[in-house]
C-alpha cells in the first residue's frame, strides 16, 4: 500500500501557533461552498480569528496551454475562465486581441456584443444570488432564479448552440447572426424575469433571517476595498460608483442610459442588494439595445483574421488557402502587447497579451477578479462567526474556473 | 532600457529596479494610482536581462491606466516586494513567484499558490516543457 499522500498545501498556521484556538479546515470538497477552495480557520469559540485561503485545486495551466495555441484557438478556452459569464471572457479576449490587430468591429456586431454582455450579466448575477441563498436555506427564491436562468441559457443555446461554453466570439466579429423570433423570446424572457424578480424581492428584502444573517456581516469600506483590488459590485456595495462601464466606456455603453447601483455598508446585505438593482439596470440597457440594434455584417471584412465564406473556400483557390493558413497558423498579429480591461459580472476581467508577431501568443495573462478578491478574503472572514462564513463566501461569487485558471 | 515591442495601450514606464518602491509609491500617492491591478511577468530567454515583471495600476479618480516594467537579472530574480502599499500584492506576487520564480523582497509569504507544495520548476518560464507532468498521486499501473 502507499503510504500517507503528501499535503498539496502548507498551511500559514497550525494548532501549535495559535493560543488556545481551534483550527478547522473548510474544503476544499465542502457542501455548503460552490467552488473548490480551502479555507483554514482559526477559531476562538464560534469566532473567527484568523483564516488562511487557499485557491488553486482548479488550476489547469491555462496560460501555459494559450502558448501554444493559435489566437483562434484560445476563444473556447476562455469560455471556461467564468463559466457562468462566458460571452464576457469571449467578447473581452476578443478585443483585446482585435486592438493589438488594429481592427475595427462592425457596428452591428458592437451592439450585439454589449447586448450579450448585459445578457450574461444578468444570468451571473442570477446565479450568485441564487447559490448564496440557497445557503442559506431560502429554496424557494433559488428555484425562482435558477428557472430565469435555465430559460437565459436555453435561449442563448438557440443563439450559440451550447448552454455554457458558448465560444461565440470571434477575432473580428462573432460566429453567425441572431436567429429568427431571437429578440422577441428575449422580450419575453425579460418580462419573465422582472415577475420572477418582483417575488424574490418580496421574499427576501425585509425578511429577518436573512436580514441577520447578512447585515454589518462581512463589512468593508471603500479605501479598503481599493486596498485589497476588490472590484466590482464588492467594491460598488462599499459606496464607490466605480464601474469601467460609466468610467472608461468600452463597446456601445456610451450611448446608452444607465445607472450604477451603490451599497452603503460594504456588507453582505449590501452585495445581495447591489447586484439585484444591477440586474435591473442590465436589463433596462438590454431593451435600449434591443431598439438599437443596425442591420449590416457581424464581421469585419479582413482577410487577417476573419474566415472566408464557406462557399468561397469550396470553389475558389485563394479563400482555400486563406482558410487553410488561418486554421493551421492562425491569424498573424502584429507584434506588440496591450491589456484590456471589460466590467464582467465580478469585477474587472482583463487580458494582457504579448505578440511577437506570430499566430500562436507569446504570453496570455488574465487578470481575474475572483483571484484577487480571494486575497482580500480574510478581510472579509475575519471577526465574524464561522456560520458566516457561508454567506460572505457566496457574496463574494468566486468561480474556480477564473481564480485558479 | 527599452521594450523590444511597440507598446499600445496603456502608458508604460520601464523603471530601474532599484527604483520600483519610489516610483510607485509616487505614482500611487502623488499620481493617484490607487488600484494596483495585476502582476506578472515577461520570459525573454536569451535576452539580458531576462525577465520582465509587470504591473499594472488604474486610477479610481481619473480613471488612467499606466503599466510598470522592472527587467531582473536570470542569475538574482528578485524584485522589491509591494505590499507594503498594496494589500492585494500579496496574492499577485506569490501567483507570479509560482509561475516565474521571481523573488519578491519583503513579501513574507510567497508559498505556492496555483501549483502545490513540492513543484519543481516554474511552469510559465519558456524552459519549462509544455508536456511535462508532475503528479502529486502516482498514476495506477
Amino acid at each position: 500500500m502507499d503510504t500517507a499522500l503528501p499535503n498539496p498545501i502548507r498551511p500559514a498556521f497550525g494548532p501549535s501557533t495559535e493560543d488556545g484556538a481551534v483550527v478547522v479546515s473548510i474544503g476544499p470538497s465542502h457542501p455548503a461552498t460552490h467552488g473548490t477552495i480551502q479555507v483554514i480557520a482559526a477559531l476562538d469559540g464560534e469566532k473567527v480569528q484568523r483564516v488562511d485561503v487557499h485557491c488553486g485545486y482548479l488550476h489547469r495551466g491555462f496560460e501555459k496551454e494559450c502558448e501554444a495555441h493559435t489566437w483562434h484557438n484560445l476563444i473556447p478556452y476562455v469560455d471556461r475562465l467564468n463559466y457562468c459569464s462566458g460571452l464576457i471572457n469571449n467578447f473581452a479576449y476578443c478585443e483585446a486581441v482585435e486592438k493589438l490587430m488594429g481592427v475595427e468591429m462592425t457596428p452591428r456586431c458592437r451592439y450585439l456584443r454589449t447586448l450579450l454582455s448585459e445578457y450574461s450579466r444578468v444570468a451571473d448575477h442570477l446565479t450568485c444570488i441564487a447559490a448564496s441563498l440557497m445557503e442559506l436555506g431560502a429554496m424557494t427564491p433559488f428555484l425562482y432564479l435558477v428557472m430565469i436562468r435555465d430559460y437565459i441559457y436555453e435561449h442563448l443555446a438557440a443563439l450559440t448552440g451550447a448552454r455554457v461554453t458558448y465560444t461565440y466570439g470571434r477575432i473580428g466579429g462573432l460566429a453567425r447572426d441572431l436567429p429568427e423570433g431571437w429578440l422577441a423570446r428575449l422580450g419575453e424572457i425579460l418580462g419573465q424575469y422582472e415577475m420572477f424578480i418582483a417575488r424574490v424581492h418580496g421574499l427576501m428584502d425585509r425578511n429577518r433571517i436573512f436580514i441577520d444573517r447578512t447585515r454589518n456581516i462581512g463589512a468593508l469600506t471603500a479605501a479598503d476595498a481599493v486596498h485589497w483590488g476588490f472590484t466590482g459590485p464588492i467594491l460598488r456595495s462599499t459606496g464607490a460608483p466605480r464601474d469601467l462601464r460609466k468610467d472608461t466606456p468600452y463597446l456601445a455603453y456610451a450611448e446608452l442610459d444607465f445607472d450604477v447601483p451603490v451599497g452603503i455598508n460594504g456588507d453582505n446585505y449590501d452585495r445581495y442588494y447591489v447586484r439585484m438593482r444591477e440586474m435591473d439596470e442590465s436589463v433596462y440597457m438590454i431593451r435600449q439595445l434591443m431598439d438599437m440594434l443596425p442591420p449590416g455584417p457581424i464581421n469585419v471584412d479582413d482577410r487577417r483574421c476573419t474566415f472566408p465564406d464557406k462557399t468561397l473556400v469550396y470553389s475558389e483557390i485563394e479563400s482555400l488557402i486563406n482558410h487553410f493558413k488561418l486554421v493551421t497558423d492562425g491569424p498573424k498579429v502584429p507584434a506588440g502587447e496591450v491589456y484590456l480591461a471589460h466590467e464582467a459580472p465580478n469585477g474587472e476581467l482583463g487580458f494582457y497579451l504579448v505578440s511577437t508577431g506570430g499566430g500562436t501568443p507569446y504570453k496570455v495573462h488574465v487578470r481575474s477578479p475572483s483571484f484577487v478578491h480571494m486575497g482580500g478574503l480574510p478581510r472579509l472572514l475575519e471577526g465574524y462567526q464561522l456560520a458566516d462564513i457561508i454567506p460572505t463566501f457566496g457574496s463574494v461569487n468566486m468561480i474556480g474556473g477564473e481564480c485558479d485558471r | 532600457m527599452n521594450s523590444p515591442l511597440p507598446e499600445i495601450l496603456p502608458e508604460c514606464l520601464a523603471v530601474p529596479s532599484g527604483e520600483l518602491l519610489d516610483t510607485v509609491g509616487h505614482l500611487k500617492w502623488e499620481s493617484g494610482f490607487d488600484l494596483l491591478l495585476d502582476v506578472t511577468a515577461v520570459d525573454w530567454p536569451g535576452q539580458v536581462p531576462r525577465f520582465e515583471v509587470v504591473y499594472h495600476f488604474y486610477s479610481t479618480s481619473t480613471f488612467r491606466r499606466v503599466r510598470v516594467k522592472v527587467r531582473v537579472e536570470e542569475a538574482d530574480p528578485a524584485v522589491d516586494s509591494l505590499v507594503a502599499l498594496f494589500g492585494c500584492a500579496h496574492f499577485m506576487e506569490r501567483e507570479c513567484h509560482d509561475m516565474y520564480g521571481i523573488v519578491f523582497r519583503g513579501n513574507p509569504d510567497l508559498r505556492p499558490i496555483l501549483l502545490y507544495e513540492g513543484f519543481v520548476g516554474h511552469p510559465l518560464r519558456k524552459d519549462y516543457p509544455i508536456r511535462a507532468e508532475q503528479p502529486l498521486v502516482r498514476y495506477r499501473k
